[in-house]
């Protein structure tokens, strides 16, 4: 299998305004986010050859990606609309990456958006609620979405010792990032205390151990590595990629406190050419506080079963051995439903470029962002530095 | 090993498929089936056309021993609809089969603060319409 390594490199990235932005729809979303990628690459939508989307849950068109290419007049060579949750972005830039590297397009324009928080009426929340899980052999029981998740939790901390408190470091390190960011939505730093004292939704679950619900977008350009360097911002190089994929329902998981993760990560660390002690900024996916505890370990950071004393003592905090979430993650940056990476991928982009600001992680080289998505189900790791050697 | 609980949710009833059918007709009876692999022997759950260990297509319906232990849980406070919100607090889990299979299930018949990973359950089925019985499990009584 050839390598994609340093072969693509990210040259446009932007956000649209986040949290509640109730003026957009989520098309328009999508298309905002696309207009304000383009300028940031400095390139004209004609230039565009190959895009890629996720579908909109709010406003769902069957053919979504050609949709966005129709409203914005786009007529691409390779048009492609990818679903796997909240590992969709990851995957797409996998996607996007080779089309660029097989020569089947020049210039990818991803975006990827939705309005969870505004767009949907009541009835639409609770079937976004509610519809998770196997219909005849989960959804019977009743499980919210955070009690899938908690069912994870409470496995870890039974096979580890891992505490409620070490969970809610993990959102505590989020809001201070979080705090340090114009654009989060929640922006009020929280404590421990306030985690595990926060109303109890599915234990060991509590209300401040669950990520928000919210309207946004963002879009990246993509284009190969030989005609990066033409663009107005410094090129951000792929490094390395991997997924891994181990299920669809959580009831079928092969394991509880191990996910494919490990996979995603070895794979991508093996095609960098890297280990989890080049990494400088780590964007891990956080829709629920145990998640990022199970993805330190898979990804190497720590061994298995340390996740929760690893996260504790801000050393996932700006300043400490390996800041996570400097954006505030869906924890408290936004968390708009499928596009929620996306955000952790403009947030590695601007990290590298070094204009983040209060939040710069210094002498930031080396980004590895991780995204999954189900219930722990598919994963896509990302390794992204500011040099191909 | 089995009881019938006289309740009407309004709660969406599981719609068996041809696959799941026979799973759904031992719970209406109530009684636990699974798969059973004549060629290798393996056990699976859910219903599948085809031996997940060894893609044989000899897969027989057995009935399982009901017995399992829990290898995870939640305690939900919140719940996911209104139709739920009766039995708050209620737990969700994942109970590994004496067989070997895992599934998603509620532990019924104790205090929920008292569950735990590890505890041996059996179950029991709920009564929600003439055909649908849904499988619940029960902490086995020392």
């Amino acid at each position: 299998m050839e390598s994609l390594r340093g072969k693509v490199a990210i040259v446009g990235a932007a956000d649209t305004e986040v949290g509640v932005v109730p003026q957009l729809s989520a098309t328009q979303l999508y298309v905002n986010a696309a207009k304000r990628a383009l300028e940031d690459a400095g390139i004209t939508k004609d230039e565009v050859d190959g895009l890629i989307t996720c579908n909109s849950f709010v406003e769902p068109y069957m053919y979504h990606a050609e949709m966005i290419a129709e409203y914005m007049q786009i007529f691409p060579r390779y048009c492609l609309n990818v679903a796997t949750g909240g590992g969709t972005t990851l995957a797409i830039l996998h996607h996007a990456a080779a089309a660029i590297a097989s020569g089947m397009c020049h210039t990818v324009l991803i975006t990827m958006a939705d309005n969870m928080l505004s767009g949907l009426s009541r009835d639409r929340a609770i079937e976004a609620m509610s519809t998770a899980g196997h219909a005849q052999f989960e959804r019977p029981y009743g499980p919210p979405i955070p009690a899938f998740y908690a069912l994870i939790a409470q496995a870890h901390m039974h096979a580890y010792g891992t505490t409620g408190e070490q969970l809610a470091a993990v959102a505590v390190a989020c809001r201070r990032h979080a705090s340090m960011n114009p654009a989060a939505q929640m922006r009020d730093p929280i404590t421990v205390d306030d985690v595990v004292n926060s109303r109890m939704i599915a234990s060991p679950l509590h209300l401040l151990d669950c990520s928000l619900v919210s309207d946004g977008g963002a879009a990246l350009i993509l284009t190969s590595a030989e005609r990066a360097r033409d663009f107005p911002h410094p090129p951000v190089y792929m490094l390395g990629v991997g997924e891994g994929h181990s299920h669809e329902h959580i009831s079928q998981a092969r394991d509880l406190t191990t996910s494919a993760a490990k996979e995603a990560g070895e794979r991508a660390y093996a095609m960098a050419g890297l280990g989890p002690k080049d990494i400088d900024v780590a964007e891990l996916y956080d829709c629920f506080t145990p998640v990022v505890v199970i993805e330190l370990e898979d990804l190497g950071f720590c061994p298995k079963g340390e996740g929760g004393r690893f996260v504790e003592d801000g050393r996932i905090e700006l300043g400490g051995e390996l800041p996570v979430n400097t954006h505030g993650g869906l924890m408290s940056h936004c968390h708009p439903g499928h596009p929620g990476s996306m955000f952790s991928v403009t947030e590695a982009v601007f990290q590298l470029r070094g204009i983040c600001g209060p939040r710069q992680v210094k002498d930031a080289n080396i980004a590895f962002v991780h995204a999954q998505g189900g219930i722990m189900s598919t994963h896509c790791s990302m390794i992204l530095g500011k040099e191909v050697g | 090993m089995t009881t019938s609980i006289a309740k009407a949710p309004a709660k969406a009833l599981p719609v068996p498929t041809g696959e799941t059918q026979p799973f759904w007709d031992g719970c209406r009876n109530h009684e636990l089936r699974i798969q059973q692999c004549s060629a290798c022997g393996h056990y699976q759950f859910y219903p599948r056309l085809y031996c997940t260990a060894c893609m044989s297509e000899q897969v027989e319906w057995v009935r399982a021993s009901g017995r399992g232990t829990v290898l995870s849980f939640t305690v939900v406070y919140r719940p996911v609809t209104k139709a739920f919100a009766e039995e708050v607090p209620y737990v969700v889990a994942l109970v590994t089969l004496e067989e070997g299979p895992q599934l998603m299930s509620n532990i019924i018949e104790c205090d929920p603060e008292q569950v735990a990973i590890g505890m041996p359950v059996e179950s029991v089925f709920e009564d929600w319409s003439e055909d649908i019985a849904v499988l619940k499990f029960r902490p086995v009584l020392a």
